[in-house]
């Protein structure tokens, strides 16, 4: 690809990007958000997070990939639990974290 | 507090997250460098774009000689996300000056939205300094991203094994440690559910168009959940 081409893609996708960042926050101050729409946007950190990550925790190349083997797995089960009983982040992190490098150690995985 | 001491406790939050960043930045550096890009391609990505996954697709569909108007289209597509993002954050910005909310925008990825937003329900941010937490976030991040692609530029190639360490499970434990606290009523369980199965049943749709339907079908499970719960709740009796 030439130089032009280059940099014809970072621009295009500098601002497609960039608009879709900050088009709403642009017009923020007079926007007029309607009531059911604000009350369904409080599910969106709930939602948008475990999306991300639930395919990362329970599948692999393979498909489905629930299975004690899996560190991926186990690991977020154990940050989960943590989560559900202490509800305190740092806490959450460490364990999951720190159960993760345990089964990739045990398991070889 | 000063609006440096809330950038920092923005940073700090941020940590995990940045620590699962460090081998994407650094692969993105290394298949940038792999795929015979010069290294101001991969910093002008990083430093002006600043959208991981996007990126990742644009080197694929680069390496695929795909035209312009794919690569950028797909870029829309795989940040969609970011919408939403915004829509959440309006009642947070809205009294902020224009400048600030330009700067706010360039910086809206995934990693500051989660380790800002759950602050203002939390209480740790609010309207007055809730924006100096989340610049925090945004910078610190912003600095290892580029920072670890020209390392992953330098390096030349693949870093053997690098996808293998695990280190993004940083990013799995800390959303989780970000979700958890949510879990306190059943319509934030049905969409928690309801954003597990989906996600995993789609996520093999292109352009991460799976992330966004299994999305917008759980923040829609928890909107209905939760209209039911108070509709309910307004024609119970009045107890006085």
């Amino acid at each position: 690809m030439s130089n032009v081409e280059l940099l014809l893609i970072v621009v295009g996708m500098f601002l497609v990007t960039y608009g879709i960042r900050v088009t709403l926050f642009v017009g923020a101050n007079r926007a007029e958000m309607p009531e059911w729409l604000d009350k369904a946007l409080k599910f969106v950190p709930v939602s948008v997070l475990t999306a991300i990550i639930a395919p990362m925790a329970l599948t692999n190349d393979n498909g489905l990939a629930v299975s004690l083997l899996n560190p991926w797995f186990v690991g977020a089960l154990a940050a989960l639990i943590t989560g559900l009983v202490f509800k305190r982040q740092l806490l959450t992190i460490s364990i999951g974290v720190v159960v993760f490098f345990l089964m990739k150690m045990v398991t070889g995985n | 507090m000063n609006s440096f001491q809330n950038a920092q406790r923005g940073a700090l939050a941020s940590i995990p997250m940045i620590i699962g960043g460090i081998p994407f930045g650094l692969l993105f550096g290394s298949l940038a460098a792999a795929n015979d890009l010069s290294i101001w391609f991969a910093v002008a990505m990083s430093s002006i774009v600043f959208a991981g996954s996007a990126q990742f697709v644009a080197l694929g569909l680069i390496a695929a000689d795909a035209p312009l108007w794919v690569i950028i289209l797909t870029t829309f597509v795989v940040n969609l996300r970011h919408i939403l993002y915004a829509a959440d954050l309006l009642r947070y910005v809205r009294h902020l000056p224009l400048k600030l909310r330009l700067l706010m925008g360039f910086g809206l990825i995934d990693e500051t939205y989660a380790a800002v937003r759950p602050m203002y329900d939390m209480g740790s941010a609010d309207k007055s300094n809730g924006h100096q937490v989340y610049i925090g976030s945004f910078l610190s991040f912003y600095l290892m991203w580029n920072i670890t692609t020209i390392m992953g530029v330098l390096a030349g190639e693949f870093i053997p094994g690098l996808s293998e360490w695990g280190l993004e499970f940083a990013m799995v434990a800390t959303f989780i440690g970000i979700v958890t606290p949510y879990l306190k009523s059943t319509p934030y369980w049905g969409a928690f559910a309801v954003a597990v199965v989906c996600s995993v049943v789609f996520r093999d749709m292109p352009n991460q168009m799976g992330l966004i339907v299994a999305t917008l079908l759980a923040v829609a499970t928890g909107y209905l959940l939760d209209t039911k719960a108070s509709n309910k709740k307004a024609k119970e009796p009045a107890r006085v």
